[in-house]
C-alpha cells in the first residue's frame, strides 16, 4: 500500500516530518494531585498522579527513596469495536512497565523517601502512537502535582513505510507491518530514557529515523513547557501575583 | 499551517465499524503553473507561458488513458480526488496515469485538491460518493480559475450531468471529443474510444448484416451472484487460458476442483480473454464429449503455423488426449465448463493488423474494421478508423474497451502505428512490444550512476582489504564469438601437490550497480538482457555492459571470484570466495578454445591449462550425469547475418562444442557452490532457482510416442530417466538425440525464487539433479545475479545486506518479475528466430530432410532439424475426409490406402519448405510433402 503519495503526503495529509496536531490541558481532575489530558490527533489520554503520599503496603517502603508505581489502561470505548478487555493484558503490563520506567528515571526520588507516588493512565480513544501520549501526559501531570524532576521527558515515535521515515504514526500507519520506534528523551540533559523498536531497520535508516523521533520529543517538549508556562500564569493570577 | 479535520467513514469487515481518521487540510499546496505569481513555483509542471489547462474527469482518464498518452495531449491538471478514483476502478491505468505524471517531458501535474484548504469539500447529507468526487472536481476547477487569471481552465468530462452543472456555476467544460475536434488532428480522433451507450455506427451495422444483430453471449451474472455462486461451490474460479494453438479451447485452472476445467468454443468462453480471472459454471457430466468434435467445426479455425520447435512444455502446443477420448467412451474426460461471469478483466493493448478489407465507397470518413492480434489468443477486435487507407498494410497496437453481448468480436480503438507489416524493424517492434521488452533508452539519471569514462582499476580498489590481488593468474575467458558483455573467465593452476587451483572470475558488476539508485531499479525492471537474431537489448547500459565490467582480454578488472582447490579426480578440497581484481591473458572463442586444446602441437600455457580445465570438466559432468542429470537437447539454431543489410544469409544448427561443455560445468559448479553459500548465510531470503520434477501427465506425450515406436522409458526418477534416454538407441545416430529433444520439450522451466517461500525439498533443480542451484555467473546480463553478488557479498561480511532482502513480499514479487521477464526474453528471441526463419525462406524455397514427431487426423507435425523448425504437413486437404490416406492416431502411423506409402512417428520424411502469401501482407511459411 502507497502511505506516502508521489507527491509527499501522507494518508491523513501530512508531510513525512509533520506530527499531528496537539493538544494539553491541565488539571482536568480536581481530586487527584496532579492531572492533564494530552492528544495527539485522535489518540486521547488522560494522566493522574496521587503522591507523594504514604506508602500503602509499608513492605514496600523504601527508606532512601519514593517509590513508583504506574498503571495504565485502554478505556473499553478507546478503539472502534468495544471490546472487554481483562484488567491486566499482557500489553498494558508492558506498557505500564514502560511507563514507570521511564517516569522513575527523570523523577527525583531520593528527595522523598518512605513515600508513594501513583501515575495512573488511561487512553480514551486510541489512533496510533500511545504510548508516547501517555508519556507526555504523565509529564504533564507529574508537573502539576509539583513532583521535582530532573527533566521534562517527553516521547513520541517514528516509523519507516515506502522508503521514507514517517514522523507520529497514527494507527492506519502504525498497523502497516514496517518498524515503529518510540523514543524518550529528558531533552534539557540530552538523554535517551526510553528506545524501543519493534520489526527490524537496518542500522544507518534506524538512526536516521530515531533522530526525526528525537527531533519530535523536542517539539512536544516545547509545547508541553508553553503548556506549563500558560498554566503557571493562570494559576499565579489566581493567587494574585 | 495545518487545520484537523475528522471526518467518519464506515467499513464493511463483516461487520459496520464507525472509523474515524484524520484529514488535514492545508495552505502549502501549489497550483503548478510557473508564471504564478502567489505559489511557490519550484515543483510547476505546467507550461510556462499561460495556456488552456485541462482539468480531468474520472471517465475521461478511465476511458481515454490511450488518447491521454498522446503527446498532443498536453498541460493537464491532475486532481487526487480522480487519481483516487482511478485506482479504485483499474489499477492498470491508475499506473499509466502515474507514469504520464512522472514524465519530465509531458506537463501532467497533480494538484492534491482533497488536502488543499480550499478546494476540500465535505459530503453533504445524502449526497452519493460519485457526486462529491464530482462537486469536488468542479470546486478545484472553480479554484483554478480563480487562481490563475490569466490561463483559460477547461474541464473535460464525458458525464452530462457534472458538465451541466459546470456550466451553470461558470466552468467552462467540454467533452473530449469536442476538445479533441478542436484540436484540427484526424488521426487523434481514432483514439477515442466510443462509450457503448453512444455507438451510433452500431445501427449501420445492424443494416448491413441483420441477422447478427441477435444475443450471441450469455449474459454475465451480477458481481453478487457470482460471490455466493463461488461460496456455495457451484461456480469456480481462476484465470482463463487460452490454447496458444487454438484459440477456441481454454483453461481455467480452479483450486477448488483441483484440476483445470476446459472450455470449448467462444460461446461457452463468452467473451472472456486470456489472462481474466473468470468463474466458471461446470457442464453437466454428459456432455463433456460432445463438446470436443464441434470444437473445431464449430468456427473457422485457421490453420496451424509453423513455428520453431518448443524447449520447454512451456512453449509447446497443450497435447490434448486426442488419440485416446475417441475410442475409449469410459474413460472419464476432463471437467469441461462454460464461463458464466468475468471477476476481473486482463485487457491491455494488443499488436496485429488489419483484416484486409476493400475500401469503402464513400468519403473516406469512419470505416470499421476488423482488427487481428497477433498473438492467435486474441480474438478479432473491432474498430473505427478514419484513415482505412493508411493502416491496412500496417501493424498497429489496438486497445479493446468494450464486448457486448450483441456483437460476435469486441470493441477496440486504434492506439498507433508500428510500421509495415512484413518489414523486419517493424515485426521486432512487434515481437518486443507484445513480450513487454522495455527498448527505450537508458534515463538521465540512470547514465549518472555510472562511473566516470575512460575508468580504469583504481590504486584504491588494490589496495581494497576485501579485494584480492589476482593479476599474477592466468585468466582467459571463453565465450562465444563476437561476444562483448563477457562476465565470466576461467583459470587453472597445477599445485605442488599435484592438486589444481581452479578459479571462476565473475564480473563484478555490484561494484558498480549499487542497491536504491535509479540504475539498480532500471536494471531490476528490465531484468534480463534480450538477444534477438540481429540486435541485443542491454539490462545495463553500454558502457557496463561491453567495458566497464566485460572481462576483456589485456585489461584489469575487477571480479568476484570463486576459487576451488581441486584433486585431479576433480573432488573438491577447499572452496574460496573472494573479491578480486584480475586481468584477462585471452578471451577465447569457443571454436578458438577448442581448436587449440585438439592440435596436439601447441603446448603454450593458455593451452596446457584449457587441457586440465577440460580434463576436470569431463570428470565433474560424468559425475552429475551418474547422479542423474538429464541429458537434455534442444534443437538451437544460428544464423549468418549480412553485416549492412542484416537480412539472414545462412542458418543452420548451433554446434556444441567440447569447449561449450567445459565453460558449463565451471559455472554450474560455482552457481552451486554459491547457492549453498547464501542459503547456509541467509535460510529466508536467498534467491534461488529450482526447476520442479515434471509430472505424470507432463511425460505422457512422450512416453506414448515413445511406445509407438517399441521403447520404453522409465520415469520414475531424473536418474532412471536419464538412462533409459541413453539406452535409446535406434537404428540412424539422429534418433537418440530426437528423443532427448522431445524429451526436453515435456519439461517445464526454471524459475526463480525466495528460499523463504518454500521448503527445502521444493528447491531441487531437476534437470541438473542439484538439491540447490542458482544464478552466479552472468550479472551482467541478468538482474538476478546481481542480486545473489549481494547476498554472496553479505555473507563474506563484505557489505551489509540491502534492506530489500528483509521485505519478504518485496523479495517474492522482484523474484516473479525475474521469472516473467526471463520468460518474455526467451519468448521474444524464439520470436525473433522465427521471424529470420521467414525472411530466410522467403527468397530460398528448400527442400529438405525431417522427422515426423506427431501423427494428427489430417496428417503430421513433422520437426526439421536442420533449421530447428517445426510445423504441419497436410496429406489431406481441409474438408477433406481422410481420403486416400489411413491413419491411425493411436499406433501413431498413416499410410496410403494402395499402400505406395507409410510413415510412423519419428520417420524420416523429405519435405518441401517454401513461403507463401495466402493473403496480401501475410507471408508464412508452409511446409508440404514432396
Amino acid at each position: 500500500m502507497e502511505y506516502v503519495n508521489p507527491e509527499g503526503l501522507r494518508l491523513d495529509g501530512r508531510r513525512p516530518m509533520e506530527m499531528r496536531q496537539l493538544r494539553a490541558e491541565i488539571g482536568v481532575l480536581s481530586r487527584a494531585d496532579g492531572s492533564a489530558s494530552f492528544e495527539m490527533g485522535n489518540t486521547k489520554v488522560i494522566a493522574a498522579v496521587y503522591g507523594p503520599r504514604e506508602v500503602q503496603n509499608r513492605s514496600q517502603q523504601m527508606n532512601d527513596q519514593a517509590l513508583v508505581r504506574c498503571e495504565y489502561s485502554m478505556a473499553n470505548f478507546s478503539t472502534g469495536d468495544r471490546r472487554r478487555k481483562t484488567k491486566a493484558d499482557r500489553r498494558s503490563t508492558e506498557i505500564s512497565l514502560v511507563i514507570h520506567q521511564t517516569m522513575e528515571a527523570c523523577i527525583l526520588t531520593h528527595l522523598m523517601p518512605r513515600s508513594q507516588i501513583d501515575i495512573y493512565v488511561q487512553v480514551l480513544q486510541a489512533d496510533g502512537g500511545t504510548r508516547s501520549a501517555c508519556i507526555n501526559a504523565a509529564t504533564l501531570a507529574l508537573a502539576d502535582a509539583g513532583i521535582p524532576m530532573r527533566d521534562l521527558v517527553t516521547s513520541c515515535s517514528a516509523g519507516y513505510l515506502n522508503s521514507t521515515p514517517l514522523l507520529d504514526l497514527n494507527y492506519l500507519e502504525d498497523s502497516a507491518g514496517g518498524a515503529d520506534v518510540t523514543v524518550g528523551i529528558l531533552p534539557k540533559l540530552d538523554k535517551v530514557t526510553l528506545l524501543q523498536m519493534d520489526a527490524k531497520l537496518p542500522m544507518d535508516i534506524f538512526e536516521n529515523v530515531m533522530q526525526l523521533a528525537v527531533e519530535g520529543c523536542k517539539a512536544v517538549e516545547s509545547h508541553i513547557r508553553e503548556i506549563l508556562l500558560e498554566n503557571a500564569k493562570t494559576l499565579g493570577n489566581r493567587r494574585g501575583v | 499551517m495545518l487545520k484537523n479535520k475528522a471526518f467518519s467513514r464506515q467499513t464493511k469487515q463483516g461487520r459496520v465499524i464507525k472509523e474515524v481518521r484524520e484529514h488535514y487540510l492545508r495552505d502549502d499546496i501549489y497550483c503548478g503553473a510557473p508564471y504564478c505569481k502567489s505559489c511557490n513555483v519550484s515543483s510547476a509542471r505546467l507550461s510556462a507561458s499561460p495556456s488552456t489547462i485541462l482539468v480531468l474527469d474520472t471517465n475521461v482518464v478511465l476511458n481515454q488513458i490511450d488518447l491521454l498518452e498522446n503527446p498532443a495531449i498536453d498541460n493537464v491538471v491532475v486532481l487526487s480526488v480522480v487519481l483516487a478514483e482511478v485506482k479504485n476502478k483499474n489499477i492498470a491505468v491508475y499506473n499509466r496515469l502515474r507514469a504520464l505524471c512522472s514524465n519530465s517531458l509531458r506537463k501532467f501535474f497533480v494538484f492534491s485538491n482533497e488536502y488543499h484548504k480550499d478546494t476540500y469539500v465535505n459530503a453533504m447529507a445524502g449526497e452519493s460518493p460519485n457526486d462529491r468526487n464530482d462537486r469536488a472536481i468542479r470546486t478545484a476547477a472553480k479554484w483554478y480559475q480563480g487562481h490563475l487569471e490569466s490561463a483559460s481552465i477547461l474541464l473535460i468530462t464525458n458525464d452530462r450531468e457534472n458538465k451541466k452543472k459546470a456550466i451553470e456555476e461558470g466552468i467552462s467544460a467540454e467533452t473530449i471529443e469536442c476538445y479533441v475536434k478542436s484540436l484540427g488532428q484526424p488521426e487523434l480522433l481514432d483514439l477515442i474510444v466510443q462509450p457503448p451507450s453512444e455507438d451510433v455506427n452500431m445501427d449501420d451495422v445492424e443494416d448491413l448484416r441483420p441477422s447478427k444483430r441477435k444475443v450471441i453471449y450469455s449474459e454475465h451474472k451480477p458481481m453478487s451472484e457470482i460471490t455466493s455462486g463461488l461460496l456455495r461451490g457451484l461456480l469456480h474460479q481462476g484465470k482463463l487460458r487460452v490454447n496458444r494453438f487454438n484459440p477456441f479451447e481454454a483453461y481455467v485452472g480452479s483450486e477448488s476442483i483441483g484440476d483445470e476445467i476446459i472450455i470449448y468454443g467462444r460461446a461457452n468462453m463468452n467473451r472472456a480473454f486470456d489472462g481474466d480471472i473468470v468463474a466458471v459454471e461446470l457442464l453437466p457430466q454428459e456432455q463433456w464429449h460432445e463438446e470436443k468434435s464441434l470444437a473445431l467445426a464449430d468456427e473457422d479455425d485457421d490453420e496451424e503455423d509453423v513455428h520453431l520447435a518448443p524447449n520447454s512444455a512451456d512453449d509447446a502446443p497443450r497435447v490434448m488426449n486426442q488419440g485416446q477420448t475417441a475410442p475409449e467412451e469410459m474413460k472419464p474426460s476432463r471437467p469441461t465448463g462454460r464461463v458464466v461471469g468475468i471477476i476481473k478483466r486482463n485487457w491491455h493493448s494488443y499488436c496485429g493488423s488489419l483484416e484486409p478489407m476493400p475500401m469503402p465507397a464513400g468519403d473516406g470518413g469512419r470505416a470499421q474494421a476488423l482488427f487481428v492480434s497477433k498473438d492467435r489468443r486474441i480474438p478479432k477486435i473491432r474498430i473505427q478508423t478514419r484513415q482505412l487507407g493508411n493502416l491496412l498494410d500496417k501493424r498497429i497496437v489496438v486497445a479493446v474497451d468494450s464486448w457486448d453481448r450483441l456483437s460476435r468480436y469486441p470493441t477496440g480503438h486504434y492506439v498507433r502505428t508500428i510500421g509495415e507489416i512484413g518489414d523486419r524493424d517493424t515485426e521486432t517492434e512487434v515481437v518486443l512490444i507484445e513480450n513487454d521488452i522495455n527498448t527505450r533508452p537508458f534515463s538521465a539519471q540512470v547514465l549518472a550512476c555510472l562511473p566516470p569514462l575512460p575508468w580504469s582499476v583504481s590504486s584504491q580498489d588494490l589496495t581494497n582489504p576485501i579485494r584480492q590481488d589476482l593479476r599474477h593468474l592466468r585468466v582467459c575467458s571463453v565465450d562465444p564469438p563476437g561476444c562483448k558483455d563477457i562476465d565470466d573467465a576461467l583459470h587453472c593452476m597445477p599445485l605442488s601437490n599435484g592438486n589444481f587451483e581452479v578459479g571462476v572470475h565473475i564480473a563484478d558488476v555490484t561494484n558498480f550497480v549499487h542497491p536504491g539508485t535509479p540504475l539498480d531499479d532500471e536494471a531490476s525492471q528490465r531484468g534480463t538482457s534480450v538477444y534477438l537474431v540481429e540486435r541485443r537489448i542491454d539490462m545495463l547500459p553500454k558502457p557496463l555492459t561491453e567495458d566497464i565490467c566485460s572481462l576483456r582480454a589485456d585489461v584489469e578488472r575487477l571480479a568476484f571470484s570463486v576459487i576451488w582447490e581441486m584433486t585431479p579426480d576433480a573432488e573438491i578440497i577447499s572452496t574460496k570466495y573472494t573479491k578480486s581484481v584480475i586481468k584477462s591473458c585471452a578471451a577465447l572463442s569457443y571454436v578458438e578454445a577448442q581448436a587449440r586444446m585438439d592440435d596436439s602441437r601447441l603446448v603454450d600455457p593458455i593451452t596446457s591449462d584449457l587441457r586440465n580445465l577440460n580434463g576436470l570438466a569431463k570428470i565433474m559432468r560424468q559425475r552429475r550425469i551418474d547422479r542423474g542429470a538429464l541429458t537434455l537437447a534442444s534443437a538451437e539454431v544460428k544464423f549468418q547475418i549480412d553485416t549492412e543489410t542484416h537480412d539472414p544469409l545462412d542458418i543452420g544448427m548451433y554446434q556444441i562444442r567440447e569447449a561449450n561443455q567445459m565453460v558449463e560445468e565451471f559455472m554450474l559448479a560455482a552457481n552451486v557452490a554459491v547457492a549453498e553459500k547464501i542459503l547456509k548465510h541467509f535460510p529466508p531470503c536467498a534467491l534461488l532457482r529450482r526447476h520442479p520434477s515434471p509430472t505424470k501427465e507432463m511425460l505422457e506425450p512422450l512416453l506414448r510416442t515413445a511406445e509407438a515406436v517399441g521403447l520404453s522409458l522409465d520415469v520414475t526418477s531424473s536418474k532412471a530417466l536419464a538412462d533409459s534416454l541413453d539406452r535409446a538407441k535406434g537404428d540412424d545416430p539422429y534418433f537418440n538425440k530426437l528423443i532427448r529433444i522431445l524429451a526436453t520439450r515435456c519439461m517445464t522451466q526454471a524459475v526463480y525464487f525466495c528460499s523463504g517461500d518454500l521448503s527445502p525439498p521444493e528447491y531441487l533443480h531437476y534437470g541438473l539433479a542439484s538439491p540447490l542451484y542458482t544464478h552466479f555467473t552472468s550479472p551482467i546480463r541478468r538482474y538476478a545475479d546481481v542480486i545473489v553478488h549481494r547476498l554472496l557479498a553479505a555473507s563474506l561480511g563484505i557489505y551489509k545486506l540491502p534492506g530489500v532482502f528483509q521485505d519478504r513480499p518485496k523479495l517474492t514479487s522482484i523474484s516473479d518479475n525475474l521469472n516473467y521477464r526471463h520468460r518474455n526474453a526467451q519468448m521474444a528471441s524464439r520470436a525473433s528466430i522465427e521471424l529470420h526463419t521467414l525472411i530466410f525462406f522467403r527468397k530460398r524455397p528448400t527442400d529438405t530432410e525431417a522427422r515426423i514427431v506427431k501423427i494428427r487426423s489430417n496428417g503430421f507435425i513433422v520437426f526439421v532439424p536442420k533449421y530447428g523448425i517445426e510445423g504441419p504437413v497436410y496429406v489431406t486437404s481441409k474438408g477433406d475426409n481422410g481420403g486416400e490416406w489411413l491413419v491411425d492416431e493411436k499406433q501413431q502411423k498413416i499410410r496410403k490406402l494402395d499402400g505406395s506409402a507409410s510413415y510412423g512417428v519419428l520417420g524420416t520424411v523429405r519435405i518441401h519448405m517454401e513461403v507463401v502469401e495466402p493473403q496480401p501482407n501475410r507471408p508464412k511459411l508452409q511446409l508440404t510433402l514432396v
